[in-house]
């Protein structure tokens, strides 16, 4: 076990745990409010829309997140430059990279996991309170920001926890698509020094502190509201 | 030539197309996840009793396996694994005075994938067995069977319809994360479409067509299931 390595990579370790908590933040935040429609979409939505709320769901979650990932980034990402105008815009040095495509691929990915779990949350909320709440005059909209969604989140929360370490463990991936993320590092490392397990290990140790934060996190949120049993 | 039935040729499944190599691929995807899944079922079988009726030093170790497992990114642990398992093996070989092996990935593959879902597995068959009524194990062992015979004729045919839907989820899982195995390359669906990809620098068209195929093997897996679930569930008061 050689851990000398470590003084001279510390700083890019530390850079690649930023790539992965912001491709993990990235992908919660825009993904949980993507979420949020295509819940709403397959419980109150037109028939079309639930339709399509629930196909998107469907595919999503029937094919490996690598899959997309690479979908995106080698097919869609070999037709952009197909676009005129696009590579001479401001916008092509973000195109460009591959975390660009690695974040939108986890924000759907996760959105479609999430939209499951709030789905169930939403029917899950007491259909007294719903009434309670409209008996009051609350129009649609009030109601859905007052009483249902708060409610289905705080239903869901458990699960959501669980989603987001789920979602962290899918990081990785992003590596396979030029990110420097923590595991693209480990990797480095390995090239640059032929040790194999001295940088996963240190690798892993960060991932299983970053999912104890995020279990304690949520189990904070959680105690906010107090439920009797 | 029109652009679209170059593009049908190219997915055609004899040589000049490439749909062979994405169906070969197909399959071993399927092999594989079948070889894993039944790996993790016994591992999960016997890790659940451990846990259940095992001493302090096994349930231990199971609960560091488990919450190891389930803690670390899967590709990080089937990089891991793959190449701690190879390594580990070799020299355990040398040191026994024996010549070292090249190890069959498919192998390597079924057996990393194999540890990771008996992880899972120990909990759905540990929740499915404590969901099994205590009433009809009490019974059984008032008949005078033995614990295994109880196991086998009782407990396993109660904890089914219990761990089901935990199994189905994680053959879904399983599906996919054998994706994960394309990175150390060993050839199934998800490296097969990126070598045709590369090949003809139609990216798109193949990505499609292998999330096409992995959405195929997820839904024809639920239609089993359901089948599965409806026979285990067959004589069970209907709930709600």
């Amino acid at each position: 076990m050689d851990f000398s390595w470590i003084f001279s990579y510390w700083p890019l370790i530390a850079a690649g745990a930023v790539q992965t908590v912001l491709l993990l933040v990235i992908s919660v935040g825009f993904g949980f409010i993507l979420a949020i429609g295509l819940a709403l979409a397959q419980v109150t939505g037109p028939r079309w829309l639930k339709l399509l709320a629930r196909g998107y769901c469907t595919c999503l979650r029937g094919t490996p997140l690598l899959i997309q990932l690479w979908l995106l980034y080698y097919g869609v990402g070999s037709l952009l430059p197909m676009i005129p105008g696009l590579r001479a815009s401001f916008l092509w040095p973000i195109l460009r990279e591959g975390f660009f495509f690695a974040a939108v691929s986890f924000t759907l990915n996760y959105a479609a996991y999430e939209a499951e779990v709030l789905r169930g949350a939403l029917l899950a909320v007491p259909k007294g309170e719903l009434e309670a709440g409209r008996s009051f005059g609350m129009s649609s909209w009030t109601l859905l920001r007052r009483i249902w969604l708060p409610r289905a989140i705080r239903i869901a929360l458990p699960t959501i926890a669980g989603e987001v370490v789920l979602q962290l463990k899918a990081t990785p991936l992003a590596f396979t698509v030029t990110v420097m993320d923590l595991y693209a590092v480990a990797y480095k490392v390995r090239q640059d020094t032929l040790l194999v397990y001295e940088p996963l290990m240190v690798v892993t140790v960060f991932y299983v502190c970053l999912t104890l934060i995020i279990t304690r996190a949520f189990r904070i949120v959680e105690a906010q509201v107090p439920v009797r049993r | 030539m029109s652009s679209s039935q170059s593009l049908l040729e190219l997915l055609s499944p004899y040589p000049p197309g490439w749909g062979g190599v994405l169906l070969a691929g197909a399959l071993s995807t399927v092999l594989i996840s079948l070889g894993a899944y039944l790996v993790g079922i016994a591992i999960g079988l016997v890790g659940a009793i451990g846990k259940l009726k095992g001493n302090r030093p096994v349930r231990f170790v199971l609960d560091l396996y488990t919450t190891a497992v389930r803690a670390i990114p899967e590709l990080i642990l089937i990089i891991g694994l793959y190449y701690a398992g190879t390594d580990g093996l070799n020299r355990l070989l040398a040191a026994l005075g024996l010549p070292s092996v090249e190890i069959n990935g498919f192998v390597a593959a079924v057996a990393v994938l194999g540890i990771v879902q008996g992880a899972y597995m120990t909990e759905v068959f540990r929740g499915a067995i404590l969901a099994v009524p205590v009433g009809q194990i009490e019974a059984a062992a008032a008949f005078g069977m033995r614990p295994r015979l109880r196991f086998r004729r009782i407990v396993l045919p109660a904890l089914m319809p219990n761990a089901l839907p935990g199994l189905a989820n994680l053959w879904m899982c399983v599906t996919k994360d054998s994706a994960l195995i394309a990175v150390v390359g060993y050839q199934e669906l998800a490296l097969a479409t990126r070598i045709a990809a590369g090949n003809t620098k139609h990216y798109f068209l193949f990505f499609l067509a292998s999330a096409a195929l992995y959405l195929a093997i997820t839904l024809i897996s639920n239609v089993l299931f359901a089948a599965l679930e409806r026979r285990f569930r067959r004589g069970q008061p209907k709930t709600a």
